[in-house]
């Protein structure tokens, strides 16, 4: 035979013989139904996430196309102040009264409020306590001190809310000699208590997954331990600890439940910790059960959803991009 | 520095036992042996480096400057001053190149600007790398190639001037050309510091070193100068580890 002919024939058999055997068919045919069913479930995920935003926006959306409802609450309405006899407020949260006042500045300022006081008290002992686990603590001591944190952040959030209300409200009162019990300050240390454990979590695997050998480096060049954790550990885990903290931000301006039970929900534009205040979670709680399905005030509830979503949503982009910063700043683009 | 019938364990496991291994001030001591011989733990010992892992202990002594460096008045921070450490894995810190070298000199109180950067031209310089990155010293040290780095981490450990420089296979992760420029460095760092070196490579060590010591299962079984370690052995076993018999 020559060459010509054997490599047609060599053709021939290719083109008509099974390329492939039962048993690698088989196993192609699998890896194929399991990726295909992982990208279903990855897909239905976000599906879900969109869906629920797009809902949310279509109800909020209302606001500004009926005009019933952008008569009653109009964006001049919600964010500027209003012509109001003298010695009353101008900006009212007051959707169901006879003429309805729909003033999101009093929410802003509690929302701004007691996150704020939540984050200055639960960011530092957050991450303190991270850096005292993942570096200074004794392994047995470390090993029981993470589950019990993180059991602290299954706690339901109304247990927090009723710890709030009838523990932490008489004793923030009597410390700090306030005229209500039920105010932003114990509103804010209640969120703090369910956003501690997060922070503390995520904050203690970032510090925990800084490679030894940084701490080894450092030690050797006769750095204490304490600046070995400060200097070296800590700026080497920062990203992931501004994730730790936007994620605990995120709990705080969303959390309900706690704010609900223990700032004292009133309208109030003060910047007094003393004072009670109304945050923009607690109030859809609050009204979302008694309000007419596709009135104004409905609407409005959904757009200060669409308002909270819009925060976190923000402070996500700006964290990561300041980490995208940061991780090229530290490794020179190299990782 | 001085080790006198140095045992450690690590629980009840001894790593080393009883070696006596002098580094003579200004000459380069290569340690070598096989694999879990003991001379890593041996060279970490020296500047403390191992009671950062739970469970070591020690018996026998070391000295520095005839004072015992697990002595009451050694402070641990103030030795590893004195001993610095270049390790393994070139381990730079996620900052600038500046900020690596200077390092060692902020913790250790140095503040004035003008003297840090004296101090981290003149340890750039001294570890050869002052040429290569003097238009970059605010980048990223991870931006370096991996000789690079290594020798930022020997500049790093030069810039507290210590009185002796512990590394530990500094160029076994390195290709043969960063090898070759970090064994030149040691080569003109020996006038100044004194050098213990662990290396697997047996070329390296009649390269570099003065003085080799060789270990084997924990103990200590030869040192003396290096030709006379590489080419008239006592030991049967040193004989047989340099010709490359085992290892």
């Amino acid at each position: 035979m020559d060459r010509q002919a054997t490599m047609e024939q060599g053709l021939t058999q290719t083109a008509f013989a099974p390329a492939l055997s039962p048993a690698a068919r088989r196993r192609q045919l699998r890896e194929k139904a399991i990726a295909g069913i992982i990208t279903l479930m990855a897909f239905t995920g976000i599906a879900a996430l969109i869906l629920i935003i797009v809902f949310v926006a279509k109800e909020a959306l209302a606001l500004f196309t009926d005009p019933a409802a952008r008569h009653e609450a109009s964006l001049s309405k919600m964010f500027l102040a209003q012509d109001v006899p003298a010695g009353r407020p101008a900006f009212r949260w007051q959707p169901v009264s006879k003429i309805p006042k729909v003033s999101m500045i009093p929410l802003f300022v509690g929302t701004l409020k007691t996150t704020v006081v939540s984050m200055m008290v639960a960011v530092p002992l957050g991450v303190f306590g991270a850096l005292f686990a993942a570096e200074f603590a004794p392994r047995r001591l470390r090993e029981l001190l993470k589950p019990v944190i993180e059991l602290l952040a299954g706690i339901p959030s109304v247990v927090l809310g009723f710890f709030a209300l009838m523990v932490m409200s008489t004793v923030v009162k009597d410390v700090f000699h306030f005229d209500r019990p039920l105010n932003a300050m114990v509103a804010g240390l209640g969120l703090a208590l369910a956003i501690v454990p997060v922070i503390f979590t995520v904050s203690e695997d970032a510090l925990t997954a800084v490679p030894r050998s940084y701490r080894e480096a450092s030690l050797a060049l006769g750095a204490t331990p304490w600046e070995t954790a400060w200097k070296v550990v800590l700026p080497a885990a920062a990203p992931g600890i501004l994730a730790a903290c936007v994620l605990g931000f995120g709990r705080a301006i969303g959390e309900t439940m706690i704010v609900l039970m223990a700032s004292g929900n009133a309208d109030v534009i003060s910047w007094s910790l003393g004072d009670s205040a109304r945050s923009l979670s607690a109030t859809i709680a609050a009204e979302m059960g008694e309000v007419v399905v596709g009135s104004p005030h409905y609407s409005l509830l959904f757009f200060i959803g669409v308002q909270l979503f819009i925060f976190t949503f923000v402070l996500n982009l700006l964290a990561s991009t300041w980490t995208k910063r940061v991780m090229r700043r530290l490794t020179g683009g190299a990782a | 520095m001085e080790a006198r019938e140095l045992t450690l364990r690590y629980g009840t496991k001894a790593a080393i036992q009883k070696v006596s291994l002098a580094i003579l001030d200004r000459r380069v001591t290569a340690l070598i042996g096989p694999s879990g011989c003991g001379k890593s733990t041996f060279l970490r010992s020296l500047n403390r480096m191992n009671d950062l892992i739970p469970g070591t202990n020690h018996t026998g002594t070391i000295l520095l400057d005839d004072t015992d460096i697990h002595d009451r008045s050694v402070d641990v921070v103030d030795l590893r001053r004195r001993v610095g450490m270049v390790f393994q894995k070139s381990n730079p810190f996620p900052k600038s190149i500046f900020e690596n070298v200077a390092y060692g000199l902020r913790v250790g109180g140095m503040k004035d600007k003008a003297a840090l950067a004296q101090r981290v031209e003149k340890s750039l310089r001294g570890a050869a790398l002052w040429d290569e990155v003097k238009d970059r010293l605010h980048d990223s040290a991870l931006g370096l190639s991996g000789g690079q780095q290594q020798r930022l981490c020997i500049a790093r450990a030069l810039a507290v001037e210590p009185q002796v420089l512990l590394m530990d296979e500094p160029a076994s992760a390195l290709d043969p050309i960063a090898t070759a420029k970090i064994e030149e460095l040691i080569h003109e760092l020996k006038s100044t510091y004194t050098i213990a070196i662990v290396t697997h490579n047996m070329q390296q060590a009649a390269r570099v070193s003065d003085r080799t010591a060789f270990f084997y299962m924990g103990e200590l079984v030869e040192c003396g100068p290096t030709e006379q370690i590489f080419t008239n052995p006592r030991e049967k076993r040193t004989e047989d580890y340099v010709t490359g018999k085992f290892g």
